[in-house]
């Protein structure tokens, strides 16, 4: 049976279009976990001598068990945001001649042997065979190492209990950052020291290995509560269900001020708010809105005002960015409706610059007070804006012609990269860089002032042109049509 | 109205389409059989200008389709739920498609009503969106959708299927009605013989991408059909 399983997940993977048709990102996936793999492989490697070097006098050990609370946090946060229980492919199984029980146990077996639950490996063996070297016994150091094992498959089954009880919310990850929050907030300032429970916890426990059945128990104990937990819902009126949501409607009057371009705006703004991959993108606004506030404190980027224009353009186009990159991928679902309704491209595509175009204006009026961290931090902010708005749009607006990668909609958009080819790679960077660049001469032979009257030049020559350069993105949309309609229907 | 000279369409080698010549004049309704793959929804697709001809042209009321827009206006069609935006509530779709064709909300309303009867109380005002409805009734929606703004060509794939039995009846009068009272020529496929003969005027036959039949609709068209396809 496990087999037959296996031969199931191999084909899913392999078969799948996805895999196919985008080479270049299953590299880009590798070059991320062989990243890992390494960055694990050095901290196994490089704690030992680090910690014996700053702290000659403790236990590197006792040292590691001792932060062991902080791991296993940011553990549990880290699979809560990336890791799933994939349960909805079990659908098809359900009606053959499989015990409930089997597949259960197939969908919670596989989980143990994600890339999740392997990567400490490649900390905890480099590390518990230096201490091997330095003279640890070989039963503390097994049983440590066991230990970790242990705690990382508690980790891994707790974490799908969380995310099947918050789920039923929206915002789910709210109580898991609360939850979390308070365990951090409780230790950090001491309150309940989970450093030292969690640390007296591990040493006791490599000191008598006997006391390994506490944890194996509690691991057994996840095990069985998600597997009671998922029977419950194995239904496909339960978890497999997809849910529906009770539908708001507004009439959004207000967008009526916009003309000819109206009611693709109310589609747009129905579409940013109404899907579960959209809508992140305007919570990912939020986290753009603070992004400043990694340089403009720091003292090391006082005197490099090009980064200004950097932060500038990030900070007043996220959205742009998030959004204009995936025109029109956004409207693949239903791209046949609107090619064969009476619509004028022209008119479509005037309706995403307006969008873009109000969500950098909105930003920078946000993004007023970082005035706070001097004048000239507003001042590059507003030529950031009228260069996004002159330049960036109509850049944005003209890679899109050239995307040819279906969204699904009612996907969640962390770490899915569904819709991204080559082609969001390579816009990413001019789109932040070369505003730098168009900064930089004019900043370093004149002065300040030359540098952002060239961006505001730059952006102001862009709205001019709007007309004439809208004519042309248009052509090259109407040229890709057959291509476009083709890709958009394939399912990936 | 709608002109086909000498269309085809191959993929590699195999030649899904291929047809010399097909006038079908305005005011008629049309009906497009034939089994899995004879070719009825790439000849929809090409008509609507979503795919391109490897030769020939098709020209709808003498504007010919993969040149000029100008057909849009006056062509609705719905082929598959493709054509629907699924986060949308069937009024917020009906409205939108209504705007694209100059009607405002009001005009909308008062073209829905008489469709009261066939949405069954499942599609107005449920605070559901279109994604959320059954099979049956986001078809309902796309169908009526595609008759907002009396267009004069309405192109739709197996509008029969999925359907309930009386929402079937209902739509056999409605697509009969539109031919009789409006001069639209509709334009329908399907894999329901009975259907198809109770409605179009007209049954073409498909056959791996040639038209094998052309036939005119009498009493005897439902058995000669049966004969040909009961192999």
């Amino acid at each position: 049976m496990i087999t037959r399983f296996f031969s199931l997940q191999w084909k899913q993977f392999f078969r799948s279009s996805y895999w196919q048709k985008s080479m270049a990102l299953n590299i880009v996936m590798v070059f991320f976990a062989l990243y890992f793999i390494l960055m694990f492989l050095g901290l196994g490697f490089g704690l030992y001598p680090l910690l014996k070097d700053k702290f000659p006098t403790q236990d590197p050990l006792l040292i590691v068990n001792g932060y062991l609370f902080y791991w296993l946090l940011g553990d549990l946060l880290m699979r809560f945001f990336f890791q799933k229980l994939p349960v909805m492919n079990i659908k098809p199984l359900l009606t053959l001649p499989i015990k409930r029980s089997s597949i259960l146990h197939y969908v919670l077996g596989k989980s143990a042997i994600s890339f999740f639950n392997f990567l400490p490996l490649f900390t905890v063996i480099p590390f518990g065979v230096i201490l091997l070297i330095n003279g640890y016994g070989a039963a503390v150091v097994l049983t440590w190492m066991f230990l970790i094992i242990t705690l990382t498959l508690i980790t891994n089954f707790l974490n799908f209990i969380i995310e099947s009880k918050s789920a039923e919310t929206e915002l789910s990850f709210l109580p898991i950052l609360a939850f979390s929050g308070i365990l951090f907030g409780l230790n950090y300032f001491n309150i309940i020291s989970f450093n030292d429970l969690v640390g007296s916890a591990v040493n006791s426990i490599t000191a008598n290995s006997l006391l390994l059945i506490i944890p194996i128990g509690m691991l057994i104990l996840l095990y069985y509560a998600n597997f009671t937990l998922l029977k419950q819902k194995l239904y496909i009126d339960r978890s497999l269900k997809a849910k529906t949501e009770i539908a708001t409607t507004t009439d959004m009057a207000w967008t009526r001020r916009f003309g000819s371009v109206a009611h693709f705006l109310q589609l747009d703004l129905k579409l940013l708010w109404r899907n579960k991959r959209p809508r992140s993108s305007v919570f990912i606004v939020a986290i753009g809105l603070l992004y400043g506030l990694i340089f403009y404190p720091n003292p090391v980027y006082q005197n490099m005002v090009s980064f200004y224009v950097f932060v500038g353009i990030f900070v007043t186009g996220i959205f742009m960015i998030n959004f204009g990159q995936f025109i029109p991928a956004w409207d693949s679902g239903y791209y046949k409706l609107l090619m064969s309704q009476n619509i004028k491209y022209k008119e479509y595509l005037n309706s995403k610059y307006t969008l873009m175009m109000m969500s950098a204006i909105l930003m920078f009026v946000i993004s007023i007070p970082y005035v706070y961290f001097g004048w000239k931090v507003l001042v590059v902010h507003f030529a950031a804006m009228i260069y996004n708005i002159g330049v960036n749009t109509h850049v944005l607006l003209y890679g899109g012609s050239f995307n040819r990668k279906k969204i699904d909609l009612t996907q969640r958009a962390a770490f899915n990269y569904q819709g991204t080819g080559a082609v969001q790679w390579i816009i990413g960077f001019p789109l932040m860089f070369i505003p730098m660049i168009f900064f930089y001469i004019p900043y370093k032979f004149i002065n300040f002032e030359a540098g952002i009257a060239t961006l505001i030049i730059l952006g102001i020559v862009g709205i001019v042109f709007h007309e004439k350069i809208m004519k042309g993105i248009t052509k090259s949309y109407i040229n890709t049509k057959y291509k476009m309609i083709n890709a958009f229907d394939q399912d990936s | 109205m709608i002109k086909v000279a000498n269309i085809s369409k191959k993929y590699g080698q195999t030649t899904v389409l291929h047809l010399e010549n097909l006038e079908i004049p305005k005011g008629q309704s049309f009906g497009l059989v034939g089994n899995n793959g004879a070719g009825k929804t790439t000849f929809f697709n090409l008509l609507l200008d979503l795919i391109q001809p490897t030769t020939g042209a098709i020209t709808n009321n003498e504007i010919q389709v993969d040149k000029s827009e100008d057909w849009k206006p006056f062509t609705a069609a719905f082929i598959d739920e493709s054509f629907l935006i699924g986060y949308l509530t069937p009024e917020e779709y009906f409205y939108f498609i209504g705007e694209l064709r100059g009607m405002n909300k009001a005009d909308v309303d008062t073209f829905l009503e008489p469709f009261e009867e066939l949405f069954n109380g499942e599609i107005i005002g449920k605070r559901k969106y279109l994604r959320d409805l059954s099979k049956g009734n986001q078809k309902k929606a796309g169908i009526v959708a595609a008759l907002i703004g009396n267009p004069e060509v309405i192109i739709l794939d197996e509008p029969f299927a999925n359907l309930d039995p009386t929402t079937q009846i209902r739509l056999k009068k409605l697509l009969k009605s539109l031919t009789e009272e409006n001069k639209t020529t509709v334009l329908i496929s399907s894999h329901d013989l009975g259907h198809v003969t109770e409605v179009c005027e007209r049954i073409v036959v498909l056959e791996k991408g040639e038209l094998i039949k052309d036939i005119e609709t009498s009493e005897a068209t439902l058995k000669e059909l049966e004969g040909h396809f009961s192999v």
